[in-house]
């Protein structure tokens, strides 16, 4: 359990669970758990990319997602239902182009194996070098979010008050946008692009039905991504020793099925006031497209 | 030669199945569009794909797998969705698919070629034996929604109306969810699930972006959706690179084409979605 890489597979999983679970508050809050899936989805053609030129994966994934970020806040709607096919589109779109990357890899290697680390990740074999980028991404989506802070949270609650008060609601989406493509970058090193969602979405759905403090919230979310991630690692580096044979379960099924034990127990507890539906579930015209 | 090579009769079946996948996806996806059910027509197909890899373990028809997944899917999204936030529930519901999707393609080795082509589709390899279950399907998709079309219209456009009116607009919801599910588990195995979901948004979005009237609108889906996958099918022969890759390129292009009419001001600006 003390190995070199299970060592590395710590530390970029807490990081990985920390940034999420903070980042994640926010997208839960905003509705914006679709967007945050996509982001991790067009993070793969980034992925694919980043194999098919032969540099690291996490820097395929990272300049993929702030470009599809970005593409979403400029065609999208503010409105949520039009924000959801704006996201969609960009996805549509990408996942064809992932498509691409991935046969023109498959065609110079002959495997799909790198197909299978970029989608569901493998965290026993990230290189350590990946660290300080790991780290400094992380640093830099909580210094967004930490510079944005009381107006990213009124905007996220109640935009027409924020948009009252002043706040530029078009560019508080776009920085947080990013915010999470960097985010979500970090998790599909983790535990692969297609799982960063369960880190994302998971730990902030329970944190936000315990408490109603957003600051609490945000520090139950650490705390559950973490706990779930580390015990995650720790589940499959023992699964070696499991039937059916010694080959050991993924790290990624370990890490969904505890973060949806964390949101299922959640469950136990009732809460003291319904949850809120976010502004946006009605169909109030939070921002009118500048 | 190249004409005569891609009408022939081992292309005939992938005309005719893609061109079937095309109307389900035209009609199901215009109204995932308008009832906003965009993340969950691209969670159904994918989580679908981790039943596929459950049933290649258990060693039954992968079709199986896909069903019981997507419905299983469909309904848990469908039935924790007033209670909770919608969004937050069908995030987890798919990622809970995918979870058990990685779990059971590590415990089967030889299943990563078959699930590079439930991904992505394998369009080009169609057999005679196969188009018969689909064009089954295309017809039982059309017919349920046709049952229910005026139902599903009111609930999605307007809620309280159809509330008022005794529809239960929860009950529409998971009634459009199953057959949302049913329709794309069965056309995973031909197209792909992230192409059925590129096939669904695309031309359903540029449709809606260019006209408010939901008539029009639906046939307009459709219209799109078949000059995509007719065009892709082409190119790709052509190129042999991916479907899937001239399917999402196309209907991202589509939709862009649909923005760029509105703003020059040919279409109302009501069916801004």
């Amino acid at each position: 359990m003390t190995s070199g890489p299970v060592l590395t597979a710590l530390l970029i999983g807490g990081i990985a669970a920390i940034t999420s679970g903070i980042i994640g508050v926010f997208s839960v809050l905003r509705s914006q758990s679709f967007a945050g899936h996509s982001l991790a989805d067009i993070a793969t053609t980034g992925g694919a990319a980043a194999f098919l030129i032969g540099v690291n994966q996490f820097w395929g994934f990272l300049v993929a997602g702030m470009a599809a970020a970005g593409t979403m806040e400029a065609i999208g709607v503010q409105r949520r239902r039009g924000r959801d096919i704006a996201t969609g589109v960009v996805l549509g779109g990408a996942l064809g182009v992932a498509a691409l990357l991935l046969y023109l890899g498959t065609l110079r290697t002959s495997t799909t194996g790198a197909s299978f680390s970029i989608l569901f990740g493998s965290i026993f074999v990230v290189s350590p070098d990946t660290v300080p980028a790991v780290v400094g991404g992380g640093v830099v989506a909580l210094l967004a979010v930490a510079v944005l802070g009381r107006r990213l949270l009124l905007a996220s609650i109640s935009p027409d008050l924020a948009r009252a008060r002043g706040v530029n609601l078009r560019l508080t989406g776009v920085v947080f946008l990013m915010a999470l493509a960097v985010t979500v970058s970090l998790s599909a090193v983790a535990i692969g692009a297609v799982l960063s969602t369960a880190l994302l979405v998971g730990p902030a759905a329970t944190a936000l039905r315990l408490t109603r403090s957003p600051g609490k919230a945000m520090a139950v979310s650490a705390a559950v991504g973490l706990a779930a991630t580390w015990a995650g690692i720790w589940l499959a580096y023992e699964s070696y020793y499991w039937p059916p044979r010694a080959h050991g379960w993924p790290v990624s099924f370990f890490v969904v099925a505890l973060v949806l034990l964390g949101y299922l127990l959640s469950y136990a507890r009732p809460a003291r006031r319904p949850v809120p539906r976010s502004p946006h579930e009605e169909e109030v015209p939070q921002c009118s497209p500048a | 030669m190249f004409s005569s090579l891609i009408f022939s009769g081992f292309m005939a079946n992938t005309w005719i199945a893609a061109s079937i996948v095309a109307v389900i996806a035209g009609v199901t996806g215009f109204f995932a569009v308008l009832r906003g059910e965009t993340f969950a027509a691209h969670a159904i197909p994918n989580g679908a794909f981790a039943g596929a890899a459950g049933a290649t373990l258990l060693g039954v028809n992968v079709i199986w797998g896909l069903v019981v997944f997507a419905v299983v899917g469909a309904l848990g999204i469908g039935a924790a969705g007033s209670r909770a936030r919608h969004d937050v529930v069908t995030a987890l519901a798919l990622v809970v698919m995918l979870g058990l999707g990685a779990l059971f393609v590590s415990v089967s080795t030889e299943y990563a070629q078959q699930a590079y082509a439930l991904l992505f589709g394998q369009v080009l390899g169609v057999s005679s034996v196969e188009v018969a279950p689909i064009a089954g399907l295309g017809i039982a998709t059309l017919a349920a929604i046709g049952l229910a079309f005026r139902r599903l219209m009111l609930t999605s456009a307007m809620p309280e109306v159809a509330e008022a009116r005794g529809v239960s607009v929860r009950g529409m919801e998971v009634y459009f969810l199953v057959v949302m599910a049913l329709a794309t588990s069965m056309t995973v195995p031909v197209v792909g699930a992230l192409l059925m979901f590129s096939l669904m948004i695309g031309p359903a979005a540029a449709a809606r972006s260019v006209t408010a009237r939901p008539g029009v609108a639906l046939a307009l889906s459709v219209a799109i959706a078949l000059a995509i996958v007719w065009l892709s099918i082409a190119l790709s022969y052509r190129t042999n690179w991916p479907l899937g890759f001239f399917v999402g390129v196309g209907g991202a292009l589509f939709y862009l084409l649909g923005l760029a009419a509105r703003t020059l001001g040919s279409g109302p600006r009501a069916a801004a979605a």
